[in-house]
Parts: structure tokens; sequence; C-alpha cells
């Protein structure tokens, strides 16, 4: 466990040093933003059934699709190519903190760059102050909602990311399998449950399990402020167990 | 286990695919040793360091440090061991003293030690003065090899392993790792593995030389020069017909044998001879050669086999017997 700290110390350090953290930074806000402000546009012109900050956080999925394997694509592969990683299992360090510590790394930063994004109602609250819109842009139940499955869906994101990351030595390959295996998670779960919804009969069981990969409707759950344990456990249980592939990986690859 | 013994190694052998990097692979280092690892490239060398200070596994074989075996308790080995990889990579982005106490709490070193411990390990290296607070990625590769084995030294290993420390250095840089090694003699048992031959030559006190897997040859220089390039060796320059020469050496009771015989111009020529193991003949063989008709003497110079001629005999001797054992009885 000391080990886990003094290495995750060093990956938020590195983090907090390096020129693309921030550019990832600024460039992950300054979509979002825009994204938001898009969203507020929208609902001037046209009324809307749902709350800006429900619309904002269902595009999630754009984000998620280039900052993930951003964070993540260096984490293992990078020092492997670099030969750090062989200098680091020389060390009393156990693989699992290594891959915990990279892990908890990205995911910190994750969270943050979607922490900061709750400063977008708060800047068009103090904009927008004299047309007593503050309960429809500050509502806290989808605010902590939405911010739930986002830390909560990051696991499996970032899970996947750190994979990919270990499986390969070249960043780039890293970066593009963490694309398409996020591709196939969130698409390809909500693509089998409109087939569900078009009209094809499924079995009970198939039912409930294209159900439970349905990623968009576990925001719709949170969103509404259901929180159901299976997307937890959805998230948890497979986040972990990429986290422990990829540990095995380290070992197998060494 | 001994108790002067720091390393034992016994029938280590590793396969990648269907290849075996290592084959029952043995040897053993005394505490406070300097030993050299050679061989040629794909030998084996780094994968038998890399064994030893646990990154890999052995398919099969035992390796044990400082009397705890390697695969049965790996990360009480690694507190003990000080690992300087093949072409030492290091994170760029961080400055040198940075980094060395980032990888001291990773090698446990307690708290209240760890900035002795890194200026320690940085005055060893030259660094403290100089490269303190740059950043790695600007020092040049002799500073970059400096940082690879300060951090080797930190906290105070038993066993300090460095594949290739003085690769791709200059000369001057070169000379002041060697006078590091030097220095660590009798403190900490290292082995180091290195191309250069002479380096191993001047710093190590035995040598291990490792051919396709396999140990081929063990021991001080003074052994396997004995047991690889035997006998006593002499670089003759003379004017005159070698075997007149030879002939007058022998009737003189002396058993030499040329090895090797090439004209330098068309008068001079130089011959490698070589004289039984009996002890020094220099003398006897200059008395011999005086007044020999049509042969003059110019110059007669003992020749000591470097570790170069042990290495080049040994691997060819390895290649042979592995040739032999391949080709079916007649």
């Amino acid at each position: 466990m000391r080990h886990f700290w003094i290495l995750l110390k060093h990956e938020l350090r590195m983090l907090l040093i390096s020129p693309s953290t921030y550019l990832a930074g600024a460039l992950f806000l300054g979509l979002m933003g825009f994204m938001y402000w898009a969203i507020l546009r929208e609902m001037i012109t046209t009324p809307q059934d749902e709350l800006p900050t429900v619309q904002f956080f269902k595009s999630f999925w754009i984000p998620t699709f280039f900052v993930v394997p951003l964070l993540t694509m260096r984490s293992i592969a990078g020092e492997r190519s670099l030969g750090t990683l062989d200098t680091l299992l020389t060390t009393p360090t156990s693989r699992i903190a290594v891959v915990l510590s990279k892990f908890a790394g990205a995911y910190c930063f994750y969270l943050l760059l979607w922490l900061a994004t709750l400063g977008f109602p708060l800047i068009a609250d103090s904009l927008l102050r004299e047309s007593n819109d503050s309960a429809i842009l500050l509502n806290s139940a989808p605010l902590l909602g939405s911010f739930a499955f986002i830390a909560v869906s990051g696991v499996l994101f970032i899970a996947i990311g750190i994979f990919t990351s270990s499986l390969t030595r070249s960043q780039l390959v890293a970066g593009m399998l963490a694309f398409t295996l996020l591709f196939v998670v969130i698409v390809g779960g909500q693509q089998l449950g409109s087939l569900d919804q078009s009209g094809v009969t499924l079995p009970g069981w198939i039912h409930a399990t294209v159900d439970y990969l349905r990623i968009f409707s576990h925001l719709d759950d949170f969103a509404r402020g259901v929180v159901d344990t299976r997307p937890f456990f959805y998230y948890l249980s497979s986040g972990v167990l990429l986290l422990g592939l990829s540990t095995l990986v380290i070992e197998a690859k060494a | 286990m001994e108790p002067n013994i720091s390393i034992r190694v016994k029938n280590l052998s590793r396969r990648f695919g269907a290849a075996w990097a290592i084959r029952n692979v043995s040897f053993t280092v005394a505490k406070g040793e300097i030993v050299g690892f050679l061989g040629p490239n794909g030998a084996g060398k780094s994968t038998t360091m890399r064994i030893l200070s646990g990154i890999l596994t052995a398919q099969s074989g035992s390796a044990w440090v400082g009397g705890i075996s390697v695969a049965g308790h790996p990360h009480e080995v690694k507190r003990r061991i000080g690992y300087m990889p093949e072409n030492n990579p290091l994170p760029n982005d961080m400055r040198v003293v940075e980094y060395l106490r980032f990888r001291a709490r990773l090698k446990e070193v307690p708290s209240r030690k760890i900035r002795a411990a890194v200026e320690e390990a940085m005055e060893t290296c030259d660094l403290a003065r100089t490269a303190r607070r740059k950043i790695i990625g600007s020092l040049s590769k002799g500073f970059r090899q400096r940082v690879g084995i300060a951090d080797a030294l930190l906290g105070d290993p038993e066993v300090v392993i460095m594949d290739e420390p003085t690769i791709g250095l200059d000369p001057h840089q070169i000379q002041s790792i060697r006078k590091l090694i030097n220095s660590l003699r009798g403190r900490m048992t290292v082995i180091l593995s290195s191309h250069i031959l002479p380096e191993i030559e001047r710093s190590c006190d035995r040598v291990v030389i490792i051919n396709r897997g396999r140990v081929v040859a063990a021991g001080t220089h003074e052994a396997l020069r004995e047991e690889f390039a035997p006998g006593n060796h002499y670089r003759l320059r003379f004017s005159g017909k070698e075997a007149s020469l030879l002939e007058a050496l022998k009737s003189k009771g002396l058993a030499v044998e040329s090895i090797r015989c090439k004209a330098q111009t068309d008068d001079l020529q130089e011959m490698h001879l070589l004289a039984d193991d009996s002890g020094e003949v220099g003398a006897e063989m200059i008395a011999a050669l005086q007044g020999v008709p049509g042969v003059k003497l110019h110059s007669l110079e003992p020749q000591v086999p470097n570790l170069e001629a042990i290495f080049l005999a040994a691997t060819k001797r390895s290649w042979e017997e592995t040739i032999g054992a391949k080709t079916p009885a007649a």
C-alpha cells in the first residue's frame, strides 16, 4: 500500500508538470463549454423536455472517446517503451500497485476535468442572474446524479484505457485500442438496446443482459435520481477485472 | 549456503517461445567480489541478470541472493539488489535529485534517511555539485549513466547488477565509471556485463563467459588464461628463415611452437611463439639465437593473452562443442 501512495503521488506530480495535461484540459473544457453554450442556445429557441444539465451530461461519450485514450495511452505503454517499467519492477513494488497507481492517477485527473465543468452552470447562473433561472441551471439532484454516473462509469472507461496501455509498447496503438474498446462498450451496448426496441423479441435473460449493458439508460436513471446497484456492479466489476488483467499482462510480458 | 557466497545460480533455464535464452546456467559470486559477465550479443547475459533481479522468472533452476531464493521471496531479494538495466532507462522530465528521492522511497529507504542516502549516492557518482538540479533529459550520456549507477547504489544494497554500464561512453567517462566501480570493491557485490573486454579485465576480480545461453568459462583471469591460452607466448621480430630460427631454439632444448609468422617487410618477419608451460624462457631464447647463421633477432617480447583472446577461445570452443554434439557419430 505504501508503494501505491508513493507511485500515485509521483503520477499526479508528473501530470501536473506535463504540458500535455494542460493542453488536454484546455481542449476538454473548451469543447464542453461550447457544448453547454449550444445547449443553452437551443433552449432559448426551442422548448426542451430535459434540464440543460441532463442534456449536457448525455454528451459524456464525446469527450470520453478522446480524453480517456489521451490520458491513459501513455501510462504503461510509455513506461514500457522507455524501459522505466523495468526499473520500477526491480524495486520491491508489486505489479498491482503499479497498475492501481496508474489507474488512480488518470481517474483523479478525469474526475477533476469533469468537476471543472460544474463551473459552466455557475457561470451561466451568474450571467443570467436577472432571469431567475437558478432553479433550472443549478438543480442539484440531476447534477449530483449525473456526476455520480460520470464517477462510476469513469472507473470502467479509465480501466479500459489502462488495460489497452498494458497490452502494447506503442502509445499510438494503445490509444487506438482504447478508442475502439470504448466505442464497442458505449455504442455497441446502446445498439444492442436499440435492437431490442426495434421489434425483435429477445428471450428474457438476453433482454435483461442487453438492458444491463445500455450505458445511456444508466445515465437516465442516475439523472432522475434513481441509484440502482446494478450499474455500480457493472462498472466496478468490469473495471476491477480489466485492472486485474492488466496486472497479469505486465507479469506475462516482463 | 556458505556465508561468504553472495549469489548462487544453479541450473537456471529460461525459454522465449521455442528458443532457449539460457540453459542450465550455474555460477557463484562471493561477497564483495566484482564479477564481469561476458558474452556475444544474444548470449543470455541480460536474461540472467533480469532473472537475478526478479523482473523475469526462470522456467527451471534456482537463484539465491544473500541466501534468499529469488523465486520464493522476490520482494525480499529486490530489497537487497540495486539494478541498472541495459540502456539505462530514465524519465526525461524529472530532476536528478527528485528522481533519486523518488527511487529511494520506492526502495523502502526509511523516510529520515532518504536525504542522506540520496546525498551519499550523488556524492559517490560525482553528481552532487554538477548535476543535482538538472533535468535528466538534458544530461549528457555520461551523466545519465552516473544517475543510473547512483540509483542502483541507493539504499546500500548488498548486490549491484549493472547491464552494460559503460556502453556509448567516451574513454574519459569510461575511466571515471571504472574508478567508481573499483570504489565499490569489498563494500558491495557487483555483477557487470560489458562488451568492452579491457574494461572487464581491469575492473573485475572474476569473469563469467556465457555463450548461446550456457556458461562456457568462469574464473579469475589467471585461471581462464591457464585453461584457454596455456603456455608462454612471445612475439619475435627477426630477419632470416623461420625454419632456421625454430631449429636453433629446439637444438637448445626449448619446446616452442610457431603459432603464426608473417612478413613485416621484405627482410623483417614477425612470429608468435608458444613455449611450454615450464616458466619464463625469454633469456634462454635470446641466448639460443646468438650467432645463428642467417638469423638476426631484432626484438623479443613476452605476450600475456588478454581477455579478448580468452573470450574468443572460450566462445569458439563452445561453438565447436555445440556443432560436434549436433553432428551424428560416424
